[in-house]
C-alpha cells in the first residue's frame, strides 16, 4: 500500500566530518525520496555512508549542505530541541542491540515516548498494555529487559517505537543480534506494520533480510549506487 | 511542567536511586553529617550564648553598677599594726548621681556588712546588705515567703531583715522563720520575708545578690553597725572605712545607658582618682556577648558550611560517575525525543532528591545530638527553627549546585555517540 505522498525527501544532501586535519565526506550528494507506506532497505559495505544516512533520516544529525524534508517539514536547519520534537512526534527507532533501559520494566520502556509526550500515567499504561499485546508480550509487562530473550527484547523495542504512533520507523540492523528463526519473526512483524501503513527505513547488510523490503537502496562511498523500487 | 508531572519525576528519581541503595546512602552521608553538624553546632552555640545573655539580662539591661574596689596602692603598705583604709563609694556619690543626671530613673545604694548571725541554735558569719526598698525593683526576684523591705520600714526605722534563699538554706530557715528573730552581732532583727536568689555559680557574670544572706534597711545598717569594719587577714588587723559598697543606677531607657555610662566615667575620674570604684554596664556586656555570639556563629557556620561543601562534592562525584555509567540510557532517551532540558531535569531531580533526603536525615540527627549533649553533659542547647530551615535550604541548594554540572554534561552528550557507548 504505497501512497503517492513523499514522507522523506533528500536533495543533494552532503555530510562532511572532520577527522583530525582531514575532511571525510560521509555523504557526497544524495537525492532520494521515500513514499508513504514504502519499506526501504538501505544496504552497502561498511563505510558506504549507510549509518550516516540513517542518523540523518532519523533526525539525530544534520546534513552539512542540502535539504531534507520529513513529513513536509524542512528539518535540515532545525535546532536541537526542534529535532528532538521531530523524533518524538514522527519517528520510531528499532536498534540492533535493542537499546532498552535496563532498570525499567517492559511496561515502563514502552511508556517512555509517552512520558516525553506528556501523557497522563494511566493513559500511557493503557497504551503500553495494548502495544505489548500487539507484539505478543502482554504477559511480560512487569519483567525487566534482562529477563527476556533477544527476540522478546526486540519486540519490546518495536512496541516502544510504536508508542507515539509515528509515521516512520527507523530500524538499524534489527535482526543483527538475533538468530535467523527469531530474525524471521521480527521481519514478519515489521512487514505486518508496513502493511498497516507505516513507512519503514531499515539499514542492513544481509541481502535475505533486505529482500523482505519492497525497495532497496545500495550505497557506496557516500553515494547511491543503485535503487530497486519494488511493487506498490 | 505541572506539579503532577514533577511528582512523577521525583518518584522516578527515587526509584532510580533505590536501584543502588548502598551507593545512594553513602552518597547522602556527606550531606547528612553536614546538616547534622550545622544544626548541632548552632544549637550548642545558641545554648551557651543564651545562657550568658539571660544571666546578663538578670542584671538588668537598663542598669549600671558601681562597686567599691580596694585600690591597689592601699594594699600591704601599712607599717602600723592597725591601719585605717578609706576607700569606695560615698553617700555623697549616691546623692550626686541622683541629683545630677537627667537620664537617671532610680538609684539604689548598698552597704555590705559582715556580721555574726544567729537564728535559733544556728550561728555563722553572714553577708548582709543594707539597702533601700528600690533594690527589689532593680534586682527583681520572686518572693518565697513574707514580704520584702518597704518604704514603711524606712520611715519607722524598723529593725527588719529579709533572708535570701541562699541565706535561709545556710541558717536552716523555712517559711515559718518569718516573724522570728535574727541576731546580727548584738542587734536583733525581725525576719519579714524570704526571697529567691540567683545561684550565679560558674558564671562569668556576677549578679548583685550573689552569696548574699540577708537584706536590712540601709539606715539601720548605718546606724547600728557604722561605716568601719575590722578585717583580720594574715594576723594583721585592718580597719576599713567604706561608706557604700555598691550603687545600682537605673537609666530611664536603654538609649540612655551609654551616655550615662560615659558621664559616670567622667564623674568617677574626677571624684575617685584613686580608682577605688569600678563601673560595670550590663548592656555593654550584653553587646559584647552578642558580638561574641555572632563571631561564634560565623566560625561554626563556616565549619559546617565546609562539611556541606564536601558533601556536595561527594554527590557531584557520584553523579558524574552515574552519568558515564548511564550514557547509553541518555542516548536512548534522546533518540526517543527527550530534549536536553528534560535530561537536565532528570539528573537534577535525582541529585536534589538525594541531597534533600540527606538533609532530612541530617536534621533528625541534628535534633538528636543536642538533646544528647544536654542529657549527658548538662550543657544548655537551643535548636532554633531558622537553623533547621537554613540547613534544609542549603542541602537542597547543594543538590542543585552540585547536580547542575553532571546534569549539563549528560544533556550535552551527542545522542549518536551516546547510543554507541557500552
Amino acid at each position: 500500500m504505497i501512497g503517492s505522498r513523499a514522507v522523506i525527501e533528500l536533495e543533494d544532501v552532503r555530510k562532511t566530518y572532520r577527522m583530525g586535519s582531514q575532511d571525510v565526506q560521509a555523504l557526497a550528494g544524495v537525492s532520494v525520496s521515500f513514499l508513504e507506506g514504502s519499506f526501504w532497505a538501505i544496504m552497502g559495505p561498511s563505510g558506504s555512508g549507510k549509518s550516516t544516512m540513517l542518523n540523518l533520516l532519523g533526525c539525530l544529525d544534520r546534513p552539512t549542505t542540502g535539504t531534507y524534508r520529513l513529513q513536509g517539514h524542512d528539518v535540515a536547519r532545525l535546532g536541537d530541541d526542534a529535532l528532538s520534537e521531530m523524533r518524538l512526534r514522527h519517528l520510531g527507532f528499532v536498534f540492533q542491540s535493542f537499546h532498552l533501559i535496563a532498570q525499567l520494566t517492559v511496561q515502563e520502556n514502552i511508556e517512555l515516548p509517552l512520558y516525553y509526550l506528556g501523557w497522563e500515567p494511566h493513559a500511557a499504561a493503557e497504551r503500553a498494555r495494548e502495544l505489548a499485546g500487539r507484539v505478543g508480550l502482554a504477559d511480560r509487562l512487569g519483567h525487566r529487559p534482562a529477563e527476556l530473550s533477544g527476540g522478546q527484547q526486540q519486540r519490546v523495542a518495536i512496541a516502544r517505537a510504536l508508542a507515539n504512533d509515528p509515521g516512520i520507523l527507523m530500524a538499524d540492523e534489527p535482526t543483527g543480534n538475533l538468530d535467523s528463526a527469531t530474525g524471521v519473526q521480527i521481519m514478519d512483524l515489521l512487514g505486518e506494520l508496513n502493511e498497516q501503513g507505516k513507512t519503514i527505513v531499515m539499514v542492513t547488510h544481509e541481502s535475505d533480510i533486505a529482500a523482505r523490503a519492497s525497495c532497496q537502496l545500495h550505497m557506496r562511498d557516500g553515494r547511491i549506487e543503485r535503487m530497486v523500487e519494488g511493487r506498490g | 511542567m505541572t506539579a503532577r508531572h514533577l511528582l512523577r519525576d521525583v518518584k522516578l528519581g527515587i526509584k532510580t536511586l533505590l536501584l543502588h541503595k548502598l551507593r545512594s546512602i553513602l552518597t547522602m552521608l556527606g550531606v547528612v553529617f553536614g546538616v547534622a553538624s550545622v544544626i548541632a553546632m548552632l544549637a550548642v552555640g545558641e545554648g551557651a550564648s543564651q545562657d550568658a545573655l539571660t544571666r546578663i539580662r538578670k542584671l538588668g539591661s537598663n542598669n549600671l553598677l558601681l562597686n567599691s574596689v580596694k585600690p591597689v596602692e592601699e594594699q600591704n603598705t601599712g607599717a602600723a599594726r592597725v591601719r585605717m583604709v578609706v576607700y569606695g563609694l560615698l553617700y555623697d556619690d549616691e546623692r550626686r548621681i541622683r541629683e545630677t543626671y537627667l537620664q537617671v530613673n532610680r538609684v539604689v545604694p548598698a552597704k555590705i556588712v559582715r556580721k555574726e548571725g544567729r537564728l535559733g541554735q544556728r550561728s555563722l558569719e553572714l553577708r548582709v546588705i543594707g539597702t533601700t526598698p528600690d533594690w527589689f525593683d532593680l534586682v527583681p526576684r520572686p518572693v518565697l515567703a513574707g514580704r520584702v523591705l518597704g518604704a514603711l520600714d524606712r520611715e519607722r526605722r524598723s529593725s527588719v531583715a529579709v533572708l535570701t534563699e541562699y541565706g535561709a538554706r545556710r541558717l536552716l530557715a523555712a517559711s515559718n522563720t518569718v516573724g522570728q528573730t535574727l541576731r546580727l552581732g548584738n542587734q536583733a532583727f525581725e525576719v519579714v520575708g524570704i526571697i529567691q536568689s540567683e545561684p550565679g555559680q560558674g558564671s562569668a557574670v556576677q549578679t548583685p545578690d550573689q552569696e548574699v544572706d540577708a537584706y536590712i534597711p540601709l539606715e539601720i545598717a548605718r546606724a547600728r553597725f557604722g561605716d568601719t569594719a575590722t578585717k583580720v587577714s594574715a594576723g594583721a588587723r585592718e580597719r576599713e572605712l567604706v561608706e557604700l559598697h555598691q550603687i545600682i543606677i537605673e537609666a530611664r531607657s536603654t538609649a540612655d545607658v551609654e551616655p550615662l555610662a560615659e558621664a559616670l566615667g567622667a564623674m568617677l575620674a574626677r571624684w575617685h582618682p584613686k580608682k577605688d570604684v569600678k563601673l560595670s554596664v550590663p548592656l555593654a556586656l550584653l553587646r559584647e556577648a552578642e558580638a561574641t555570639k555572632r563571631t561564634f556563629n560565623i566560625v561554626l557556620g563556616s565549619i559546617a558550611g565546609i562539611s556541606l561543601l564536601v558533601g556536595g562534592i561527594g554527590i557531584m562525584n557520584i553523579m558524574l560517575a552515574s552519568v558515564t555509567e548511564r550514557t547509553r540510557e541518555i542516548g536512548i532517551r534522546r533518540a526517543i525525543g527527550a530534549k536536553r532540558r528534560q535530561i537536565v531535569s532528570q539528573f537534577l531531580i535525582e541529585t536534589v532528591v538525594l541531597s534533600s533526603l540527606g538533609g532530612l536525615i541530617g536534621t533528625g540527627l541534628g535534633l538528636a545530638v543536642p538533646a544528647l549533649i544536654t542529657a549527658a553533659a548538662g550543657m544548655p542547647t537551643v535548636v532554633t527553627p531558622w537553623s533547621v530551615a537554613l540547613s534544609l535550604g542549603i542541602s537542597a541548594g547543594v543538590g542543585v549546585v552540585f547536580g547542575l554540572y553532571p546534569a549539563a554534561r549528560a544533556a550535552r552528550l551527542d545522542p549518536i555517540v551516546a547510543l554507541r557507548h557500552d
